[in-house]
């Protein structure tokens, strides 16, 4: 196994848990810590606020009134998805549609992308530590074309196999599916590098970055993806909101995939002609609010700056895998040598379900169970892990109270090693 | 000491760390006349009941697969409470356990010593492990019943 990567020596430099009215509240007696945020982060007081501004202040419908209340509102909206371009560094803002998170947006490039081009025997390459849904949108749209997944695998300390990579990269291969940062194990994927070699060959490139646009900067042109999906609510936004970014060439050729208001050009019951992209994939009334909060969390997160949060989560990560290696019978999942803020781990003869239930009577809010990541579980051989997922507002007391909670349980089920640092 | 620590001293109790650590006729049984899959896919937990009955009295109960505590410790009670009982007894204690650990029972119901299990009660206080207690019940009463679809926990 890898050493895990030499942590940084910086101390975690960020003190924000002020600015989220929830952090404050106790949960069964104790301080709060929360650790899920790979789940759903908590929002700041700035996002709360203007999503409740908009309905105080700005409510209407958008791209269809002529009074000044709707133009009000779709100038907000049109406003929230420049934030979004400039956010992840899209060429323009029509190539950013909003969804209703990153399940959707990889949904709809499943269906309109994937379903009218592929055919038998083409191949979709994706991971074994894909999330289900960077797994099941693709075998819905194999079942339809006849098309085939190839999985490339994960290594023991949670990487992907590049050799395998490059063995499976082929002439048949239509897309790469693949994920930024692995949910269940932190691990950061070389995507720029993965979507070059997936381009030689012809095939277009899909990021799943739910687990990475809250945590570094992400730059789309950069990483040269065709597609990069995320969710707004693990960036510090509201629920039901999201974004998937396409290349404007692509996006152009792709049929809609949800028909209704918004997304046509002209309707008559001979021949319906549809809007340009991105409106061609947002039918119906969207989530105003949902995007002016994504943007109001952009603008957050923007204001500490990018740079600030992922030394600060790098620092806790560090911290984190220090103290949870000193516990005797603690074993990490996931030590690849780039990693996010994602603790995911095994305690001796504790079932990660049971460490959940004695955790949260701590105050401590971790996941435990198979995080959506069922192939990856049966990888490691193990039903689940529990994990401690960080976000800009964590600091050294929430792991801390992370090891105390530990400890707890070990005495509770009587596992606790004597003192002394595990071999 | 909060509500939720003593509800949790309530719940992992000894005997649930004893038939957790050491399980109850945890095995597969060749000759099991009944045998049914569960599997709670919220966490993974997956088991296997296996029942030997003969003139309608389960003469064998066993269990193998992984689990939490919980559920490792209610499948292992389980077999014990069962064994030697007549099959419409065996279904009755099924319907009372379940009405214990979700805390749905009939006030007006006679009281039923529950022995042992009566440490599952504890689950109560705890939504979102009910599920955890109630698998290997689930699992017993689809062996019974020959329902051959894996038992999923409501």
């Amino acid at each position: 196994m890898n050493a895990p990567r030499e942590p940084a020596m910086t101390a975690p430099v960020l003190d924000l848990a002020a600015d989220f009215p929830i952090l404050a509240r106790r949960v069964n007696g104790r301080r709060l810590a929360y650790l899920d945020n790979g789940a759903t982060t908590q929002k700041p007081a700035a996002v709360i606020d203007a999503e409740a501004r908009f309905y105080r202040e700005s409510n209407a419908n958008i791209h269809r009134g002529v009074h000044w209340l709707s133009q009000h509102a779709t100038a907000l909206y049109d406003a929230a998805r420049a934030t979004v371009q400039r956010f992840i560094n899209a060429a323009s803002a029509d190539e950013i549609v909003f969804t209703r998170g990153t399940t959707e947006a990889i949904n709809l490039v499943a269906q309109s992308w994937g379903r009218p081009r592929l055919t038998a025997g083409d191949e979709i390459l994706l991971s074994t530590m894909e999330h289900h849904s960077n797994i099941v949108p693709w075998q819905l749209v194999c079942e339809q074309t006849g098309a085939v997944l190839k999985v490339i695998p994960v290594s023991d300390d949670g990487e992907l196999d590049m050799e395998a990579f490059e063995g499976l990269l082929g002439e048949r291969t239509r897309l790469l599916a693949i994920t930024h940062v692995s949910n269940a194990l932190g691990t950061v994927n070389p995507v720029a590098a993965m979507t070059r070699r997936a381009h030689e060959v012809g095939a277009v490139v899909l990021v799943d970055g739910a687990q990475a646009v809250a945590h570094q900067a992400v730059d789309v042109q950069a990483i040269g993806c065709d597609f990069y999906a995320f969710s707004g609510h693990k960036l510090y936004a509201p629920t039901g909101i999201g974004a998937l970014y396409g290349r404007a060439e692509l996006l152009r050729h792709m049929p809609p995939w949800q028909g209704g208001g918004d997304m046509i050009r002209t309707v008559a019951f001979d021949k319906t002609t549809f809007a340009p992209p991105p409106q061609r994939f947002e039918a119906g009334t969207p989530n105003i609010a949902g995007a002016i909060g994504l943007a109001a969390a952009i603008d957050y997160v923007q204001g500490v700056g990018m740079e600030h949060i992922h030394a600060h989560e790098q620092a806790l990560l560090a911290y984190g895998t220090r103290a949870l290696q000193d516990i005797p019978g603690v074993r990490l999942v996931g030590t690849a040598r780039d990693k996010a803020g994602i603790l995911s781990f095994l305690v001796e003869g504790i079932h990660p379900h049971d460490l959940g239930t004695i955790l949260d009577a701590e105050g401590v809010a971790i996941r435990a169970g198979h995080h959506c990541a069922m192939p990856l579980m049966t990888r490691f051989g193990i039903p689940g892990t529990a994990r401690a997922s960080l976000a800009l507002y964590n600091g050294e007391a929430d792991l801390d109270a992370l090891v105390a909670a530990i400890h707890k349980a070990q005495d509770l089920f009587g596992t606790r090693h004597d003192s002394g640092r595990r071999t | 000491m909060s509500d939720m620590q003593d509800s949790l001293r309530e719940l992992y109790q000894e005997v649930i760390f004893d038939h957790n650590r050491n399980p109850r006729n945890y095995r597969p049984l060749p000759a099991a006349s009944h045998h049914a899959d569960g599997h709670n896919p919220l966490c993974g937990d997956q088991l296997t009941v296996y029942l030997q009955v003969e003139d309608g009295i389960v003469r064998e109960a066993s269990f193998v697969g992984h689990g939490c505590a919980i559920s490792t410790a209610s499948a292992s009670l389980m077999t014990e409470a069962v064994k030697g009982k007549r099959v419409e007894d065996v279904e009755a204690l099924f319907r009372d356990v379940h009405a214990l650990l979700t805390g749905t029972q009939d006030a007006e119901a006679p009281v039923r010593d529950f022995g042992k299990l009566q440490v599952l009660a504890g689950v109560k206080e705890f939504p979102v492990r009910v599920k955890c207690a109630t698998l290997a019940w689930h699992t017993l009463h689809n062996a019974l019943t020959g329902e051959h679809e894996t038992a999923h926990t409501e």
